[in-house]
């Protein structure tokens, strides 16, 4: 393995009860890349996510993550991996405050950022800090959920349809949080529906297929590619 | 003789403080059924047996090993949890993924099985257990004595219930607990060992009903089967209060302590069904319970 290499997930299968979702998954990102999973609705690039998460039923093949195999530990071992994990729905706790949101992931890694830095990435989140969670809006969730992970010290982040839903301003400040992640050396693993969102911030995408990578596309091949990623994306 | 509604006031005092004792019995219980049904969403059906365990427990420890009542304090609730830690490790884990009747099914045969073993062993007799010479005697508050036991009764477990209410909601611990109880899936993802959080809410359960046992132990005769007569009424408290509750657990147990022990004073025949004729028109009106939350 190259040094460089902080995930390889390779020969992945994963399962939901009978149901066989991933069929032999493999790529790699390398240590501070910023990697995009395209695909259509149903592609298995969610489930990807949770199988490297150890949320899906069944698992086998390999997941490599800095260097120690994840594929037989439990989510809570993973994490520990210094993996952070933004779920598509968000997740954020009805029962918790905002703040408790923020402050409930123990550390799994060192050099985390602090609260008023985050306080200070997030305004919003300050003002909202007493608020039940789930009276924040749809936005100030997704940066709640961005902003739990980035305090834990984790260093791989698996982010999944941080976009989706959200008004084009919102998107916006949530691509320039990701390019700022990526200056200070975050790997990073988007799925994404919204193209226009993940292509200008991945430095290679994988298109998903039937729970397999199907093609890999690096940042200076999309122009060439244009025609392919049409038609199986149809964007 | 200073009279209300025909009742001479010491009596009713006396009722009322009875009342408060129950109702502390019955708040401690329902706490650690709501606690445990909170985090595993199962019914701990073995909870009078646990309860029943504590004050065995504490008159063993006097019996056989002149451990007195401050040690079995201290000692009773932990060794209670330590047989909680074991059922859940050894039986209930296994059960997480069926349905939810599987592990009521489960801890009701475990609350058979410890109630025929203690019953083979020891017989249905009562044993008596006398109340700790700190403790005995009565303070004399002018209008009325009250016995100094009951009032630590009250105090402990009022004590306990707030101190729980405390760390479920204002601490680090009980925001992990929270939030396993909310997405257990998502909290572990983010490295909290939830399993473990899981055993140690029911061992905690377990140990506050180990805890009622304790403080039971002086106020009644110590038997085998002081469980199943009290469980049924803690399990129409939780009804009422609400399933998984905490605040309403322990507001709904002291209450109805009260009203039953008032019933007591002004229609003795009632006390015994009063707590279920509430019960059911509490359902009636709001099915989720006093303090639940509708589905």
């Amino acid at each position: 393995m190259e040094a460089t290499e902080y995930l390889r997930v390779s020969g992945l299968h994963a399962f939901y009860g009978e149901s066989h979702v991933l069929h032999g998954m493999d790529f790699t990102v390398r240590r501070g890349e910023c990697v995009s999973l395209l695909g259509r609705n149903g592609a298995g690039r969610t489930t990807t996510l949770r199988a490297i998460m150890g949320l899906t039923g069944k698992r086998t093949g390999s997941i490599m993550i800095n260097g120690r195999e994840a594929v037989q530990l439990p989510p809570h071992k993973i994490a520990q991996l210094g993996v952070g994990y933004c779920p598509e729905e968000r997740g954020i706790y009805a029962g918790l405050s905002c703040e408790e949101n923020l402050l409930l992931p123990p550390r799994v890694g060192s050099g985390g950022m602090s609260v008023d830095e985050l306080y200070a990435l997030f305004p919003n989140l300050h003002e909202r800090r007493h608020s039940p969670g789930t009276r924040m809006s749809g936005g100030e969730q997704q940066m709640l959920a961005m902003a739990r992970i980035l305090r834990t010290g984790a260093r791989l982040l698996l982010l999944d349809e941080i976009s989706e839903g959200l008004a084009p301003v919102i998107v916006q400040r949530l691509a320039e949080i990701i390019r700022l992640l990526k200056t200070r050396g975050y790997t990073i693993v988007l799925v994404e529906q919204n193209f226009r969102f993940a292509a200008p911030l991945a430095d290679r995408m994988f298109v998903v297929e039937h729970g397999q990578v199907i093609a890999e596309i690096a940042q200076h091949e999309l122009h060439e590619k244009q025609a392919f990623l049409q038609e199986t994306l149809g964007v | 003789m200073i009279e209300l509604f025909g009742v001479p006031l010491p009596a009713l005092l006396g009722q009322l403080t009875l009342g408060l004792v129950n109702g502390s019995f019955y708040a401690v219980l329902s706490l650690g059924l709501a606690v445990i049904f909170g985090m595993l969403h199962i019914i701990n059906f073995s909870h009078g047996a646990c309860y029943m365990m504590g004050a065995l427990f504490t008159w063993m420890a006097m019996e056989y090993f002149g451990l007195g009542y401050w040690w079995s304090l201290l000692l009773v609730p932990l060794s209670v949890a330590i047989v909680g830690i074991l059922i859940e490790r050894l039986l209930l884990q296994r059960l997480y993924k069926l349905d939810y009747l599987y592990a009521l099914l489960l801890t009701f045969g475990i609350a058979l099985m410890l109630e025929g073993g203690f019953r083979a062993w020891l017989g249905v007799a009562g044993q008596p257990y006398s109340i700790p010479a700190e403790l005995a005697g009565a303070l004399d508050l002018g209008f009325m004595m009250l016995p100094k036991y009951r009032a630590w009764v009250i105090v402990a477990s009022l004590t306990v219930c707030l101190l729980t209410w405390y760390m479920i909601e204002r601490t680090r611990l009980g925001a992990y607990l929270r939030a396993a109880t909310e997405n257990p899936a998502l909290t572990q993802a983010f490295g909290i060992n939830v399993p473990v959080m899981v055993m140690l809410t029911y061992a905690f359960g377990v140990g506050l009903a180990g805890l009622a046992g304790v403080l039971a132990a002086p106020t009644t005769q110590v038997s085998p089967l002081m469980g199943s007569n009290l469980i049924i009424v803690v399990f129409a408290v939780v009804v009422i209060g609400g399933m998984g509750s905490i605040l309403g657990s322990v507001l709904t147990g002291l209450g109805l302590g009260v009203v039953e022990g008032l019933t007591k004073v002004f229609y003795p025949e009632a006390s015994a069904v009063v707590v279920f004729l509430i019960m059911a028109i509490v359902l009636w009106f709001r099915p989720a319970g006093l303090f639940g939350k509708a589905a």
